[in-house]
């Protein structure tokens, strides 16, 4: 048993429906896991793990 | 509109005027802030707005700091051309919000220097419940670091 902090306060696991989920794709890697109490989403986390970097290229002009 | 991912031109004029410094201890600090999906940052977006910001519980405007732990590094490849690359050095983190309306953006900025921008990252468009949002950063190498200035 774990303790998950909800929109209802801290509640127990073993009374909330647990759904979990990923997206991978070349952007990101992102893992997610909802809780929830007779139809209503009471707890929703995400992790994103970042793959793109953003590149600056840089140039330097030729006197030739 | 939509968030485009990027390194803010502006930034890129702002480095040939010495504005920011990420010297680790010394230098400026940074902080990260969320965009809605529904919002526009991109390579115009110059400095930090509210314009556009998630807004929920326990989210402050202006997002949380950037852990800056490691200066930048950098590479000679050969002759010519080589690479200066930074990443934060900890997960972005934002811990027991909500979140209700779609976002998919992160604008980092310069909380020393007039909020000026540095670069947009963008995800997958996502809600937050009584939860906590992490952003896992790349590995700090030349190919993969956050931020990279390359000549080839």
């Amino acid at each position: 048993m774990a303790l998950v902090n909800t929109t209802k306060g801290e509640m127990d696991d073993s009374l909330l429906e647990k759904k979990e989920g990923f997206v991978d794709n070349d952007d990101e890697y992102t893992t997610w896991v909802e809780y929830w109490l007779d139809g209503e989403l009471v707890h929703r986390s995400v992790h994103v793990q970042l793959k793109k970097s953003v590149v600056l290229s840089a140039a330097t002009a030729s006197f030739e | 509109m939509a968030n485009t991912q990027a390194m803010c031109t502006s930034f890129m004029s702002e480095l040939m005027t010495a504005t920011h410094n990420f010297t680790t201890g010394t230098g400026n600090s940074f902080k990260a802030a969320l965009y809605l999906a529904s919002a526009t940052v991109n390579a115009s977006t110059t400095a930090y707005s509210s314009t556009g910001e998630v807004t929920g519980t326990n989210y402050s405007a202006g997002g949380v700091s950037v852990t800056n732990g490691t200066s930048p590094l950098s590479t000679n490849s050969s002759a010519t051309a080589g690479v200066a690359y930074w990443t934060p050095t900890a997960s972005i983190t934002y811990t027991n919000v909500t979140l209700s309306t779609a976002f998919d953006a992160v604008l980092i900025y310069n909380s020393s220097a007039s909020n000026k921008a540095v670069s947009v990252h963008t995800f997958g468009s996502q809600t937050v419940t009584a939860g906590t949002f992490t952003l896992t950063m790349p590995s700090n190498t030349t190919s993969t670091a956050l931020l990279r200035l390359a000549t080839t």
